[in-house]
């Protein structure tokens, strides 16, 4: 192999697995960090620069970066990375004063941001302290999107959303709630130098089966009865519940259902338990709140009596693969089964819907009715309007949405200034060595070898009582920090100087996980065969040197260091050295032009 | 100090032996020898060669002398029996253990200032009775633990850090081991694990007296030019005999070498030594060959490395002794005092 090149942001990034993972990139090992030296607030803000809700986020996070997290391929559990940002936010002091300050003048530029949910926040946020004149709109009568309508109260309490939300807005904008823009091309007409569509995925699929018109008192849509529940238009529901279809949305229809009333609620999905498409810790949650999931079921009619619901009707499936390993459900040989309830909550699907977008004003739209939007520039295909967040690329979840944000409001400033927006800024990194001693380092270097803490939860009893009580109590401070102590800190890259080696074999010989082997160069896959461990994980990187005098190189294998230091203790040259790479996404501004 | 203990952390992957150990079971507690000492290697190596032939650890007992070698037994097998002895006494205390309970796998660690100079007479002595062990000399040309004085194995003409040349005679241990009669003679590197660890685990699966001379380099005081003990000297005239694989008794010898470069030589034990000829004519079953070939190389500045000697029928001292085959510390008063009537069968047949 070529001697690997650490020059440019990627390698390193890489190696921080919970950092690349999240779409926002977040540098989560920095904030862990912070965290363990009981300097919340300063974790809160660098949290709150990348990925802007820490609050929302540390309840409510799809956390991709949990799966990729380099803990989890060395014991049973990733570290609780979503978790411990809630204990930023939880302990913080008042951040008033590291906030941006509302600018005084305009820079004369006006941009309209439809819908106020976490995409158009945050551009918002990117944008207000650059001066923009900005304009948000949302139909409803309080901003945060979904994450207001949606989200139940007992997973994300008010005060949160508006804690968060309030800071972007006290930056300086007009905001204009319960006020739904009907018409792009009038908006447009008005003036504005660019506009933000941010406005969602907000229609839920519906179930068109015999008897869903002559019951349909009692069928509900999961998006909009979450949405009257969260805005407390609704405010109870029948003992008897079946919540149709297995995403998170079912999980939220379910856990609020038993706490408007319902007792006997059942979630009942088409496909598999385990490719259900709810996270493994909201069917977890479900489960403990006595809901049971079942499976293979594959809804064919509405029963009712009288006009009103009586049950659901099932047809018992089983999953056939074919030669592709492609899954077919067939009839399993089975009779129908009957369920009885008294409402149904449908929680199949969401889609997008623009009817007050025109066809006809120069923004494309591909066959399945979504703008043409492009992947890295958020632009439509009319220059001046850019989308982000669900309404881009259909329904994904809030970081993903931050991340459209930050990257549109880049593309929404380049444009008010006349500049390509193709040309993307590099982010921000610094590589700096940890050394302080000759054993010691300016982070602390001793993994702890505890499993994962659970957060404690609300008493079940008491959380069942109320939909707007939190069931999470969040980490307390003695146990946040154990739970930091389990962070590998991956960002703290082992950098390797070759003329210093004198190939002693000390590195090798210490090294906890088997990382490092002085090997005969080959390609790639013929090493990844003879390392001290076989490196089986090719989607991580090998870190190869240059010819060392014994003609060997030094191979280290990234997946599963520790990040110990322990290599550059034991090496008596210094030819290893532990440096910290802090990686800052450029966000919309001067230094990005 | 401030070296953090080594992360319990293993890799996913790492393999189990036979006793259900995986390799990291086999370690001890954490280095406090200078970060790059040979001597840390040699200890990887042994950690290595004990987990492959997959020894329960409370089987093997490791004595040492004084010395940073002799300190290395705390840095691995810390779950064996160990006994840091006083300066050069190891040979003693060890052949005293064995006696006493010949069941162990006894594995002596010791260095050149320990061996060669004050423990000379006891090193000499061990190897003579055909003490059953491994006796490993992690052989750095100097005391490392003293502050780098030349030892009684620097090389005549070779120079110490502070640029003094050292006049004396170096003493060759493998020679010495020879002529005292050792039954299983080898020298290798600490840096050359790939042979270290096959003849670690060879001269544990042999009986009798196995002596390894490892040249071990002093990354603190006999790592500079001039020093005939440091890495790149001992890389650039390393001259290797043979390579050698040990097939464990219970494994069918699968692998095919080219006739004529490769010898299998059966040990006692049933396991059976590969060994790939890299010098066309060296033959390690001729101790007096062995001796003047040695003798030969050294004198143009070469260091013979590999398997260099070994008897695969060597008798050990127990059986010299003609001692029971229970363990003696198992003996009760019974065996022990078998009564007036056989003292006096005893007495009667010395009459
Ligand atoms: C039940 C449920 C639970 C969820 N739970 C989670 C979770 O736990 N974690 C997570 O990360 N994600 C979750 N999501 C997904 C997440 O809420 C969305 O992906 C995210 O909110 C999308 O953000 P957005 O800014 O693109 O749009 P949205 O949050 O959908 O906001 C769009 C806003 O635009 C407004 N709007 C639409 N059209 C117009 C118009 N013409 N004029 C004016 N206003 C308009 C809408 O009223 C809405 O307020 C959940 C979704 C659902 C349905
Ligand atoms: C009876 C006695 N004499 C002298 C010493 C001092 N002393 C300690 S270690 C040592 C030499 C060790 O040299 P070596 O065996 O080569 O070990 P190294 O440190 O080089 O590995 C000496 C002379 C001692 N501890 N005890
Ligand atoms: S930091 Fe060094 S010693 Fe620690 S796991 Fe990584 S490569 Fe191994
Ligand atoms: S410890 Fe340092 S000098 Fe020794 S092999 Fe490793 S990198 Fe090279
Ligand atoms: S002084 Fe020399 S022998 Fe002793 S630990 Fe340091 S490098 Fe090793
Ligand atoms: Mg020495």
């Amino acid at each position: 192999m070529q001697r690997t090149s650490t020059e440019g942001p990627d390698y390193f990034h890489k190696v921080v697995d919970c950092q690349w993972a999240c779409p926002a990139h977040t540098p989560v090992p920095e904030y862990i960090r912070l965290i363990a030296e009981g300097r919340y607030t300063d974790a809160y803000m660098v949290t709150w620069k990348s990925n802007v809700f820490p609050g929302i986020l540390g309840r409510t996070c799809d956390r991709p970066c949990e799966p990729a997290c380099r803990r989890g391929r060395v014991e049973d559990e990733p570290v609780a990375i979503c978790r411990l940002k809630r204990v930023a936010a939880d302990n913080k002091g008042d951040i008033a004063d590291r906030l941006p300050v509302p600018v005084a003048a305009s820079n004369g530029k006006r941009v309209a941001l439809v819908g106020a949910g976490p995409a158009s926040l945050t551009v918002a946020r990117d944008l207000a302290p650059l001066g923009y004149e900005l304009t948000l709109f949302d139909g409803e009568t309080k901003s945060g999107g979904m994450i207001r309508s949606q989200i139940p109260r007992f997973r994300l309490p008010e005060e949160v959303i508006d804690e968060e939300v309030g800071y972007i807005t006290g930056l300086g904008m007009e905001v204009r709630l319960g006020e739904r823009v009907g018409s792009l091309k009038a908006l447009m007409d008005e003036g504005y130098d660019a506009v933000f569509v941010g406005s969602g995925a907000p229609r839920g699929r519906d179930l068109d089966l015999p008897g869903r018109q002559e019951a349909a008192a009692n069928i509900h849509i999961g998006i909009d009865w979450l949405s009257n529940v969260s805005f407390e238009h609704v405010n109870s529901i029948g003992k008897r519940v079946i919540v149709l279809g297995g995403g998170n949305t079912a999980m939220d229809c379910c856990r609020t259902s038993r706490r408007l009333g319902g007792e006997d609620v059942k979630v009942i999905v088409r496909s598999g338990f385990e490719e259900m498409k709810a996270s493994a810790w909201e069917k977890e949650d479900a489960i403990h709140e006595d809901i049971p999931i079942l499976n293979f079921l594959v809804p064919k009619e509405f029963t009712h009596q009288d006009g009103k619901l009586t049950g659901v009707v099932f047809e018992k499936v089983r999953p056939e693969y074919d030669d592709s390993g492609r899954r077919k459900l067939v009839h399993a040989g089975e009779p129908d089964q009957h369920f009885e309830c008294d409402d149904v909550l449908i929680a199949v699907g969401q889609e997008n819907a623009f009817p007050w977008i025109e066809r006809n004003i120069g923004l494309e739209f591909d066959e399945w009715g979504m703008p043409q939007v492009n992947p890295l520039t958020f632009q439509s295909t009319a220059p001046s309007v850019f989308f982000g967040g669900d309404a881009a690329f259909g329904p994904k979840n809030i970081i993903w949405a931050v991340a459209h944000g930050h990257d549109a409001a880049i593309s929404i400033d380049k444009h008010c200034n006349g500049e390509d927006v193709a040309i993307r800024p590099a982010p921000m990194t610094t590589l700096i060595s940890q050394k302080m001693g000759i054993h010691e380092w300016s982070y602390d270097n001793d993994p702890a070898n505890d499993g994962r803490y659970k957060v404690p939860q609300r008493d079940k009893a008491d959380a069942l009582k109320d939909v707007r009580l939190e069931v999470e109590l969040g980490f307390a401070r003695e146990m946040a920090y154990r739970e930091t102590q389990r962070c590998l800190n991956c960002d703290v890259q082992t950098v390797f100087a070759e003329p210093a080696c004198i190939e002693c074999d000390a590195c090798v010989d210490i090294c906890p996980t088997d990382c490092i082997t002085f090997t005969e160069n080959g390609d790639e896959d013929d090493l990844r065969g003879r390392l001290k461990a076989p490196a089986t994980n090719v989607e991580q990187a090998l870190y190869v040197s240059d010819v060392l005098p014994t003609g060997r190189v030094m191979v280290k294998d990234e997946d599963v260091c520790l990040h110990c230091g322990l290599c550059a203790e034991r090496c008596p040259t210094g030819a290893w050295d532990m440096q910290k790479f802090l990686l800052e996404m450029t966000h919309a501004g001067g230094s990005c032009r | 100090m401030t070296y953090i203990t080594k992360p319990q952390l293993h890799h996913p992957k790492l393999a189990e032996n036979a006793l259900g150990y995986t390799r990291r079971d086999y370690e001890g507690s954490v280095s406090t020898l200078c970060a790059g000492c040979g001597h840390d290697s040699i200890s990887a190596a042994i950690i290595q060669a004990c987990y492959e032939l997959d020894l329960p650890p409370h089987r093997i007992a490791k004595l040492s002398g004084i010395g940073c070698s002799s300190k290395t037994p705390d840095y691995f097998l810390g779950n064996s029996h160990g006994f840091n002895t006083v300066h050069g006494r190891m040979p003693s205390v060890l052949t005293g253990a064995n006696l006493a309970n010949r069941d162990l796998i006894y594995l002596g660690v010791s260095g050149d200032g320990d061996s060669a100079s004050i423990g000379l007479g006891q090193f000499a002595h061990s190897i003579r009775r055909g003490v059953n062990m491994l006796y490993i000399v992690e052989n750095n040309g100097v005391y490392g633990l003293t502050k780098g004085q030349f030892s009684a194995t620097s090389d005549k003409g070779s120079k110490s850090k502070k640029g003094v040349i050292n006049h004396d005679a170096g003493i060759d241990l493998v020679s010495l081991a020879l002529q005292m009669g050792a039954t299983f003679v080898a020298r290798s590197f600490s840096g050359d694990k790939a042979q270290l660890v096959p003849l670690i685990k060879a001269a544990l699966s042999h009986r009798g007296a196995a002596f390894i001379d490892c040249v071990s380099p002093c990354v603190q005081f006999n790592n500079h030019a001039g020093s005939t003990k440091s890495y790149d000297y001992v890389r650039e005239h390393n001259e290797a005999v043979n390579r050698m694989d040990l097939i464990p008794h219970r494994d069918a010898i699968t692998v095919d070498y080219a006739p004529g470069e490769t010898v299998p030589v059966t040990q006692h034990d049933g396991s059976v030594l590969q060994l790939h000829k890299l010098a066309a004519h060296y033959d390690p079953s001729d101790r007096i060959g062995a001796l003047a070939y040695l003798q030969s190389r050294q004198a143009l500045g070469e260091i013979v490395t590999g398997l260099l000697f070994l008897d695969p029928e060597a008798r050990d001292l127990h059986e010299n002794l003609g001692t029971v085959s229970a363990p003696l510390n198992t003996l009760t008063e019974r065996e022990l005092t078998p009564g007036a009537a056989a003292l006096a069968k005893l007495n009667a047949s010395l009459r």
